[in-house]
């Protein structure tokens, strides 16, 4: 599945009141059902799947079976990647720094 | 902890006329960076390059001597078999100071890696992998 993950991409999937609201729940309450997650909302099951659907496009949530139920969840893999990335570019940079230490002192 | 940036600070037992000339001389650049450069520094030029198979393209954006250099690339990865024309720079900012005691404080900060699309960032563990990979066959056939 290709998915879109550029940064006006996601931008654009965060800025929404009721998709940063979805975004808050899984992040305090863990994975939910589309019943709990349409609580409360005045919306319709529909129309929160569909903002869930646009989360999900951008790698933000994804939804998973417990049990007999399915849930949507936060998908923390962006936010690793994000991590681990850097930490790879840093380590380039120790290497450089060091180099340049030996090459001036 | 932040996803868009790196900052770096070492003391350099060294001037810091000897660390600017590290820096913003491109020859001396190149040799502690291991890159092959085309010519020198300037603000507002771009610099082309080579780093073992791998092209690489520094904007330089503002020089103030002794104190400040910075320039704009494409991050790692670099797949020579791909072109990273159209995606955002990060900007690579390096700033010398006097150190206590002597020598100099360089800081270096690189920013701008959240624009990066991530699909680019996860292939720098894949690359990584696979130059791992690599290491290690050439270790095997080296000691068998």
């Amino acid at each position: 599945m290709s998915r879109s993950r550029s940064a006006p991409v996601l931008f654009a999937a965060l800025g929404d009141p009721t998709r940063l609201r979805l975004l808050r729940r899984l992040s305090v309450d863990g994975p939910l059902s589309i019943t709990r997650l349409s609580e409360g909302t005045g919306l319709t099951r529909q129309a929160i799947t569909k903002h869930l659907n646009t989360l999900g496009n951008v790698g933000l949530v994804r939804h998973a079976r417990h049990g007999r139920e399915r849930v949507w969840e936060l998908d923390r893999r962006r936010l690793e990647t994000a991590k681990r990335y850097l930490d790879q570019v840093s380590a380039q940079w120790d290497q450089a720094i060091g180099r340049l230490k030996a090459f001036v002192e | 902890m932040s996803t868009d940036r790196i900052e770096k600070r070492v003391v350099l037992r060294a001037p810091r006329s000897r660390v600017w000339r590290a820096i913003s001389d491109a020859k001396e650049f190149g040799t502690w960076f291991r890159l092959t450069l085309d010519g020198a520094f300037a603000a507002g030029k771009t610099v082309r390059g080579r780093h073992d198979n791998f092209k690489v393209e520094m904007r330089i954006e503002r020089i103030e001597p002794e104190r400040y250099f910075s320039y704009r690339w494409h991050p790692y990865p670099k797949d020579p078999a791909k072109d990273y024309a159209e995606e955002p720079m990060t900007l690579v900012e390096f700033t010398l100071e006097d150190a206590e005691g002597g020598g100099t404080a360089l800081t270096i900060v690189e920013s701008g890696f959240d624009r990066i699309p991530l699909a680019r960032r996860a292939e720098a563990f894949r690359m990584n992998t696979e130059g791992w990979a690599g290491q290690i066959k050439n270790l095997a056939g080296y000691v068998s």
